[in-house]
């Protein structure tokens, strides 16, 4: 009886340590295959692309008359770059003149919301050769493939207004379907000059770099870049921007010394 | 060779931190320059003259307009100091005219914010410009013709002082420097009228003041120049404040810069003014200023290149 019991005992025993082994057996198995899992994946996660820009700050002083920034990069096979350049968005409203009793009035308005107030194109080909239209309407590459979204209830021509914003941020060279060109260095190695206008913003800007291949985009980067200005100019922008009636009272108070100092100058003669 | 140098000249370019454009410094010193010069010539602040040809030059209306309050401060400090040595100010009547104008320029800026945020600031302010600077020029150019006449028939000037309606309203005030006795309404109301125009229009509004408080208000001509520029010198300095506070609209370059020209050219107009026989300079003036006027109808009336304007709203982000 007491035997039995023990022998029992020592047969329970041997099977936990079974049941143990097999489950660490079974774990280390688990272990093996995800590291196999991860090691045959990994080619598939790495980037495809990687880029980076010269410069991250651009400091404009109130003579700037428009810079090129460098973009350069690497892919691991061949392929196509398209590069997207997005400025700060906004809200833009664009108001529509008619005649009104012989005098032209703005009349109807459109605001549109989250406008980028900057956007450029630059690329290793054609856009057109690379990526079917569909693609290039759902990553809306192209200046007429924005998604311009107004604020409110859609007029009925409001395409009309949508074009109208287009053709005037063109017309300032805000938006443009190139601002330079990708061009590549042997199968792997790329570089782009794009090109900022005098008249480009300032503001947190977003370089999306695409991978493109076989009509499909496969890999994407995101370089920022920071435009700000700099100079007595921007300090007077800030200040009169931040601080309104502080700025209003010392322009007042320039104002009266200047016309006093005048007084006095011509008094004495 | 003359081309080549003012080429030169205007190559000297200064950025305008507000108006956000780049502008050569000598037109900007040339046009206060010229506008001080007619103003020392005829007498008069000259304000609206400066606002249009800012906006012809590229300047935004809403700025210009800003921009030239601040402006009208400064150019009009010499002469209320001249005029108060000669003790031709009348405080109680400044100060009467004062509450009118703050009261009315308030309203003003008010009205300015809300038309520049429904997108209509700048036709309102060319039509202002065109109705009061036609009517005022029609006006000065009758007046000045009418004198010529009457300086060829030798015929006496008319009686200024009437008694009208306008002395039977209640709250009399005594004015004891313009040796009147009328109703404080008066001078509040012309006052508040001003200050709304000199608001919207970025005046001082001395050319509609002036021939208010003598026709209207019947002010001797001698205490009306340095009363009505001790009322514009506040009524501008607030204007300029509300304007920086609500529109962030005044730009310090530009109205340093315009002021340098002007003091410089109010001397020589001054002192040529004082030799030129004045009918004559009146007739040329009401000329220029219904020239303006002109212009600027012309510019609201004909077809623009564009229909469609695009106004940022808020900020970026």
């Amino acid at each position: 009886m007491t035997r039995s019991r023990r022998q029992d005992a020592s047969t329970r025993g041997d099977n936990g340590f079974l049941l143990r082994s097999a489950g660490l057996f079974i774990l280390a198995l688990c272990v093996l295959a995800a590291c196999t899992l991860a090691i045959a994946m990994r080619p598939a996660t790495a980037k495809s692309v990687v880029a980076d820009i010269d410069r991250h700050l651009i400091a404009i002083t109130t003579d700037f008359s428009g810079q090129d920034v460098l973009i350069f990069g690497a892919v691991d096979q061949p392929g196509d770059i398209i590069m997207a350049m997005w400025g700060p968005q906004g809200d833009v409203q664009v108001h529509h003149k008619e005649r009104v009793a012989g005098i032209w009035v703005n009349r109807e308005a459109v605001t549109f919301g989250n406008v980028p107030s900057f956007y450029g194109i630059a690329s290793s080909r054609p856009l057109y050769e690379l990526l079917a239209p569909d693609v290039l309407d759902r990553y809306q590459l192209g200046v007429g493939r924005l998604r311009l979204k107004t604020l409110g209830a859609d007029a009925p021509n409001v395409a009309d207004f949508r074009s109208a914003l287009i053709r005037e941020r063109q017309r300032g060279n805000l938006y443009a379907d190139k601002v330079g060109r990708v061009t590549f260095v042997g199968d792997t190695l790329f570089r782009a000059n794009l090109r900022l206008p005098s008249t480009v913003p300032t503001g947190k800007f977003l370089i999306e770099v695409y991978l493109a291949r076989d009509g499909q985009i496969v890999d994407a980067q995101t370089i920022p870049l920071v435009i700000s200005k700099v100079g007595f100019g921007a300090d007077i922008y800030r200040f009169a921007n931040n601080n309104g009636f502080a700025y209003g009272v010392v322009a007042v108070i320039v104002a009266l010394l200047a016309g006093w100092l005048a007084h006095l100058m011509f008094r004495r003669r | 060779m003359l081309g080549a140098i003012l080429d030169w000249l205007l190559s000297f370019q200064i950025y305008l931190p507000i108006a956000e454009i780049s502008i050569s410094v000598f037109l900007l010193l040339a046009l206060g320059a010229g506008v001080g010069f007619l103003s020392g010539l005829i007498g008069v602040g000259g304000g609206f003259l400066v606002t249009p040809l800012l906006i012809f030059i590229g300047v935004p209306p809403a700025v210009a307009v800003a921009t030239q309050s601040n402006q009208v401060v400064a150019s009009s400090v010499s002469g209320v100091l001249v005029h108060w040595g000669r003790g031709n100010v009348d405080f109680v009547m400044g100060g009467v005219l004062l509450i009118g104008g703050l009261l009315g320029s308030s309203i003003g800026i008010v009205v300015f914010s809300l038309l520049r945020q429904f997108g209509q600031i700048d036709v309102v302010i060319a039509i202002s410009y065109v109705v009061t600077l036609g009517s005022i020029g029609l006006l000065m150019m009758v007046e000045s013709i009418q004198a010529l006449r009457r300086i060829r028939r030798k015929a006496p000037p008319k009686k200024l002082h009437q008694h009208t309606w306008v002395h039977g309203l209640p709250f009399k005030l005594r004015f004891k420097k313009s040796r009147l006795y009328i109703s404080a309404i008066l001078p509040i109301s012309v006052g508040a009228f001003v200050g709304l125009l000199s608001a919207v229009m970025g005046v001082g509004g001395a050319f509609m003041l002036v021939p208010a408080m003598i026709y209207l208000l019947g002010m001797p001509t001698s205490i009306v120049i340095g009363t009505s520029l001790f009322q514009i010198i506040f009524v501008s300095g607030y204007v300029t404040i509300l304007q920086s506070w609500q529109n962030h609209a005044v730009d310090i370059m530009l109205a340093l810069l315009l002021t340098i020209g002007s003091v410089v050219g109010a001397q020589f107009g001054g002192r040529l003014g004082a030799k030129l026989p004045g009918e004559q300079l009146r007739f040329l003036m009401a000329a220029l200023v219904v020239t303006v006027g002109l212009l600027l109808l012309i510019e609201l009336v004909r077809r623009p290149a564009n229909l469609y304007s695009i106004m940022a709203v808020g900020g970026l982000h």
